[in-house]
């Protein structure tokens, strides 16, 4: 009897373990997973060689600003050089910039397939066998997706030269906005709702429904972003009040009105966060501030606010990384599927690192996939890079006032 | 004396400082006031228009704007496919993990794996919505053969929208176990029960409420998520039971139709806050309930 028993406790034992083992395996896989798109081998083909562009046997990187304007007017119509120095002449472009013209334009390598990291690492030789049998003319070249070039180039529609910089850009002003509107207005809340408020009915109601609006689906802040921020506010959201935009062309999907909807959607959280940091500040500090005839604001400016600084700010941080990460709001704002023009001010159209992840990973093509994977580990070095900072900010603040 | 002349003086710093913070901690009821206004605005222009009946709406199996059919039922029989699946996955792995870490795992092993849960929850959902897609889907191909399973389908959604909703129910899980004193666990370990017999008999029923809670809260969860769905569950409505068959959730619907360049007042348009008002009750209910359970059903111990 007790030997079964026994028995039972041990396979029991084992099935809370697996679960845990389950829920770990989840995550090594879905990282792996990433690692496994966003390296690899591709076969690319180049319409024109490097070598043949540049003369004396030069390398194209050593090329004058000239004469990569040459190359671009030789092989390019006329239309499309036309269009170029349209956008911007090439002229006064970037000897940079015009070398990329010439790699994407002229020389326009073609990804013909690409591999993953696992299929590369097992299978160098049917990758070359493949190239010998499919393009004779192709090069095998091991290619890190995430590279210097990814972050720092605009959108493209061409996988291989699409890069990430307008979407990060977006994210930091979107980031910008959601913070300036959501922390002074959650802290505020928070001091009121621990300090001030009476326990009357009316705290009550805007208690319960802080709990409930952190329960509420992002996708509803999307739609309520949607109706008041882009279409009611619209002058003001696309800047057409303070001259902005033309008021023909005038439209609210701008990054003011994404920012200010995730300020809503963390709102009730960094509420939540700053409560439980300033109810853990002692009573004891409180009593001896105003023993010593300080005003209440006082207390809580110079003694409760410094106290619970450091809690404030990880719950701010944390909740800020979650509207980082956040994409189905802001496709419902209406997030832009295609620009690559850095935003300049709080009413340019926008595009965030999770949109483009989206985005990428909707396309069929394989090379989507790739540059989306790529983008995933961008946005997870992101997050992981802010929650690290909270916890140093955290423990530096906390150190401080102890020494 | 004087402290009552102190008490009477005006300190207009005081009184501005308290006004803006109460406006403050008022914003949160106008968010909320916000929310129903408009869903309830663009839903009674929806529901208002001839071309919509309320009794198609909820009867009909047909969702088909362009040509005039609103019927909910394939966009609801699809969110609710998803989110049973992911609740299946969920709830056993979340529990499971929560009474290991609650009850048989040493300090030392809960310091290591509490943080991995908290990563896998800060993950944000359009990097699950990936892994499905690519991942998970390509996994069950293998399993249930190709012809079985569509490129797009809601079972793959819904195991990752599990892994997604696991961490949210283990703390929750563990939290409420943790609430359990170990004055009753002392106790049944007392009358000779072993481990099994405590965790399960007596640590898992007195904590019965907030692992009740833990389910509804991880449901509504389920039923609001978006991202997974957009990418893995399929773009179109399409009524089946088949979890291998692509089917639109009503979230899916949403996305796909305001990332397209939609015009206001538009029947699609005002569909997608139909939607929204729908989606907003069945999760205002389910936490609503979630908070009744926990203050009616939780045991109290001195």
């Amino acid at each position: 009897m007790s030997n079964k028993r026994y028995r039972k406790g041990i396979a029991w034992k084992f099935a809370f373990y697996l679960s845990t083992l389950v829920a770990i395996t989840f995550l090594i896989l879905l990282i792996l997973n990433i690692v496994n798109s966003a390296f690899g081998y591709v076969v690319i083909e180049n319409s024109i060689e490097p070598e043949k562009l540049a003369a004396h046997g030069q390398s194209l990187e050593e090329v004058e600003k000239e004469q990569l304007i040459g190359v671009l007017e030789e092989h390019l119509s006329k239309g499309l050089i036309r269009r170029f120095n349209y956008e911007e002449p090439l002229g006064e472009r970037t000897e940079t910039e015009l070398l990329r013209l010439v790699y994407e334009r002229v020389v326009s390598p073609e990804i013909l397939k690409s591999w993953s990291l696992l299929e590369s690492l097992l299978g160098k030789d049917d990758i070359k066998a493949w190239r010998d049998t499919n393009a004779p003319q192709g090069i095998v070249e091991f290619r890190a997706w995430l590279n210097t070039d990814f972050i720092t180039t605009p959108q493209s529609p061409v996988p291989e030269f699409a890069g990430i910089r307008t979407a990060l850009f977006g994210s930091l002003w979107m980031i910008l906005i959601t913070l300036l509107f959501a922390f002074p207005v959650g802290v505020a809340a928070a001091i009121y709702l621990e300090e001030y408020a009476n326990p009357n009915l009316l705290t009550k109601i805007i208690q319960v429904n802080i709990y409930n609006l952190s329960g509420v689906p992002s996708i509803i802040y999307g739609l309520l972003g949607l109706a008041v921020f882009v279409r009611f506010l619209e002058p003001l959201t696309s800047g057409a009040l303070f001259g902005f935009a033309e008021a023909g062309t005038a439209n609210g999907r701008t990054i003011l009105s994404a920012g200010l909807t995730l300020g809503l959607l963390i709102l009730p959280i960094i509420i939540i966060n700053s409560q439980e940091a300033i109810r853990g500040v002692p009573q004891t500090l409180r009593d001896s501030s105003y023993g010593l005839g300080a005003t209440k604001w006082q207390t809580i400016l110079h003694h409760v606010l410094p106290a619970s600084f450091d809690r404030i700010l990880t719950g701010t941080i944390l909740s800020v990384s979650r509207a980082v990460g956040e994409t189905a709001p802001l496709i419902v704002v209406g997030a832009s599927t295609f620009i690559s023009v850095d935003p300049n001010n709080v009413f340019s159209k926008f595009t965030t690192l999770p949109i483009q992840i989206y985005q990428w990973t909707a396309r069929p093509q394989a090379e989507f996939r790739n540059i989306a994977a790529a983008a995933i580990i961008a946005l997870l070095v992101l997050l992981l890079s802010m929650n690290a900072f909270a916890i140093v900010a955290r423990d530096k603040i906390g150190k401080k006032r102890k020494g | 004396m004087i402290g009552n002349e102190l008490q009477k003086k005006k300190r207009p710093v005081e009184i501005a400082v308290s006004s803006l913070l109460f406006i403050s901690a008022v914003i949160s009821i106008f968010i909320t006031i916000g929310i129903v206004s408009i869903l309830a605005e663009e839903s009674f222009l929806f529901f208002g228009s001839q071309e919509v009946s309320l009794k198609e709406f909820f009867f009909s199996k047909k969702w088909q704007p362009m040509i005039n059919e609103f019927g909910v039922l394939p966009l609801l029989n699809a969110t609710i496919t998803t989110s049973t699946i992911a609740m299946l996955v969920a709830t056993p792995l979340g529990i499971g993990v929560a009474i290991y870490l609650s009850e048989y795992a040493s300090e030392r092993v809960r310091s290591i794996l509490k943080p991995v849960l908290e990563i896998l929850a800060g993950i944000p959902t359009v990097v699950y919505g990936y892994f499905a897609l690519t991942f998970m889907t390509p996994l069950l191909r293998v399993f249930f053969g190709r012809d079985t399973v569509e490129i797009y389908n809601t079972a793959s959604a819904g195991i990752v929208m599990g892994i997604l909703i696991l961490p949210l129910i283990t703390s929750m899980v563990e939290d409420a176990l943790g609430a359990v004193p170990a004055s009753l666990r002392e106790g049944a370990f007392g009358l000779g029960a072993t481990k099994l017999e405590t965790s399960t008999q007596i640590v898992l029923p007195a904590a019965f409420s907030g692992i009740a809670a833990a389910f509804i809260v991880g449901l509504s969860r389920a039923i609001g998520e978006t991202m997974i769905v957009a990418l893995a569950a399929g773009a179109g409505p399409n009524f089946t039971f088949n979890p291998f068959k692509a089917a639109e959730t009503m979230t899916g619907y949403i996305v796909r139709i305001s990332g397209g360049d939609i015009g206001y007042d538009t029947m699609d348009y005002n569909s997608i806050f139909a939607l929204g008002l729908l989606l907003f009750l069945f999760t205002l209910v389910l936490n609503i309930i979630s908070r009744i359970v926990v203050h009616k059903y939780q045991e109290v111990y001195e």
